[in-house]
């Protein structure tokens, strides 16, 4: 990837790192996010993926590295993280003044009429959108998602990235997307990055036509060859 | 004592859920009427002698004697200021205390190992010792009462906060709330159930100490009602003491449940709403 001007982009960050005592999980990771862009994070189980998302959501106070992350940014975790004692729309309004930009989060994920429901009372598929509408509400320009589907049903799944491909058309925001889904990456993702051995060891642009589909040309390719980034080689 | 002695199995018991489908109330009411109706033909029948143990109607019809010249109502009162002031002192320490331990990293050094070496003593135990303290006047009876209720609403405090799944307040934070905003928003209502029970307990040790602290050198109240019946052998009056004592963790425990069904509605769901 061409170098960029650092005031092109949303996300950018330089050399970080991060151990837990003597293991080193992240070992000087370079990371650009461009306005809109939606960039995959692939890599296998334990390389640090999710150790990166909540160092550049501010979670993680012991990283080092330099990195700058817009204050207007938002986080889907694999849980959907709903307090169960507010009802959804008071989840969706979690510091967000404006009530009228909550109840249009809630009707664009298409749970308007659960506002008054408790948590409790959602499928985990719908649980996953309010937690969406919540991230939606605060107007991000960029998404942080660490396996936002990864917990969902294989159908539940497929309709969820079919949201989120229509959510991102229309609010334009970036969003870096944790998945171990090559597939999913292939949907969704402008730029398809592979963390291995704590360091960002391949930048794969998608350059497929939308709306995307896994029979698609091109599809097919992209797929071998990020399955043997990842280690997983196809005869 | 129990309650006091066992605060683990006490934050423990918090897990279990409630009853899927509660059986209908009049078949709960049964068998104590049951007993009460056996209980009194007993009594009638020269089975049980009067002098030991009063018919319920009696005891009732003593009662009725007691509160309609006000003797009833002054010692309740009494009693009833005497456990809400201890109620109040004890409960504001025990909320304050337990959330400093549980909130901060410091509170739980400095507070929460001495706290669990003071679990281990007995409170009730402790009357001869507050005698010598603070004499055996009103403020007896109020110390009592407010250690009685400071532990378990302590450990129920404490318990509470430490509980909350880590995660939510993660996710809090992203949405941009600051410490004090996320003690509102996550913290007090996810420690909300636990302070329920906390409260619950704290209150049924409330009466405990009362019933104990009233015993010994009191002009008021409804413990002094049963002693100085009991010197003059009127059984009635202190069967009654003891029905009063019984109505009042009754309804207490009845109000708070309320409370907390209301507090609580979340847990539920759609059976709430
Ligand atoms: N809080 C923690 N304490 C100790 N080790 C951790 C902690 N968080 C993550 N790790 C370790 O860091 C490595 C990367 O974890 P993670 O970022 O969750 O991986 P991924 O999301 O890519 O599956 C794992 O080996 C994990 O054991
Ligand atoms: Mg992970």
């Amino acid at each position: 990837m061409a170098p960029r001007p650092a005031g092109d982009l949303v996300v950018r960050a330089r050399n970080v790192r991060r151990a837990f005592g003597p293991t080193t999980v992240l070992d000087g990771v370079d990371l650009d996010v461009a306005p809109g862009e939606v960039v995959a994070l692939l890599g296998g189980s334990g390389s640090g993926k999710s150790t990166l998302l909540r160092i550049l959501a501010g979670l993680d106070p012991a990283a080092s590295g330099d990195f700058t992350v817009p204050s207007r940014n938002a986080v889907v975790f694999q849980e959907h993280r709903l307090l169960p004692w507010k009802r959804v729309l008071d989840n969706v309004g979690l510091g967000v003044s404006d009530r009228s930009r909550c109840t249009d989060a809630l009707a664009e994920v298409g749970l308007a009429d659960r506002a008054r429901a408790w948590p409790i009372e959602l499928s985990g598929g719908q649980a996953q959108r309010v937690a969406f509408a919540r991230a939606l509400a605060r107007q991000p320009s960029v998404l942080l998602l660490d396996e936002p589907f990864g917990a969902l049903d294989a159908l539940t799944r497929l309709r969820m990235q079919e949201l989120f491909g229509r959510l991102r058309a229309r609010h334009g925001f970036a969003a870096l997307l944790v998945t171990h889904d090559v597939d999913e990456a292939l949907l969704l993702a402008d730029r398809a990055l592979v963390l291995d051995r704590g360091v960002i060891a391949a930048d794969l642009p998608v350059e497929l036509a939308h709306p995307r589909a896994p029979d698609a040309p091109g599809f097919g390719n992209l797929r071998r060859r990020l399955l043997e980034l990842l280690g997983v080689p196809v005869p | 004592m129990t309650i006091v002695a066992a605060p683990d199995t006490s934050v423990a018991s918090r897990a279990t859920p409630p009853p899927a489908k509660r059986r209908l109330r009049w078949q709960r009411a049964l068998s104590p009427v049951l007993i009460l109706v056996v209980w009194e033909v007993a009594s009638r029948a020269g089975l049980i002698a009067e002098d030991k143990l009063p018919a319920p109607s009696t005891v009732l019809r003593t009662g009725w004697r007691l509160a309609r010249d006000g003797t009833l109502g002054d010692h309740l009162l009494d009693s009833l200021t005497r456990a809400a002031i201890g109620l109040l002192i004890g409960g504001v320490l025990a909320l304050v205390l337990g959330s400093v331990a549980g909130l901060l990293r410091a509170g739980d050094d400095a507070i929460d190992p001495p706290v669990q070496m003071a679990r281990m003593l007995p409170h009730l135990a402790l009357v001869p010792l507050l005698i010598i303290w603070v004499g055996i006047g009103e403020s007896m009876k109020i110390t009592l009462v407010a250690l009685g209720v400071f532990f378990p609403l302590y450990f129920n405090t404490y318990a509470g906060i430490r509980d909350i799944d880590e995660r939510l307040v993660e996710a809090a934070r992203t949405c941009g709330l600051g410490t004090w905003q996320r003690i509102r928003h996550v913290i007090l209502p996810g420690a909300l159930p636990s302070l329920f029970l906390g409260l619950r307990l704290a209150i049924g040790a409330a009466w405990l100490s009362l019933v104990v602290g009233e015993q010994t050198n009191t002009q008021n109240g409804i413990g002094f009602l049963m002693m100085e019946a009991r010197e003059f052998s009127q059984t009635d009056v202190v069967v009654l003491g003891l029905f009063v004592y019984a109505g009042l963790g009754l309804l207490s425990d009845l109000l708070l449940r309320i409370l907390e069904r209301r507090a609580l509605a979340w847990r539920r769901g759609l059976q709430a709403t």
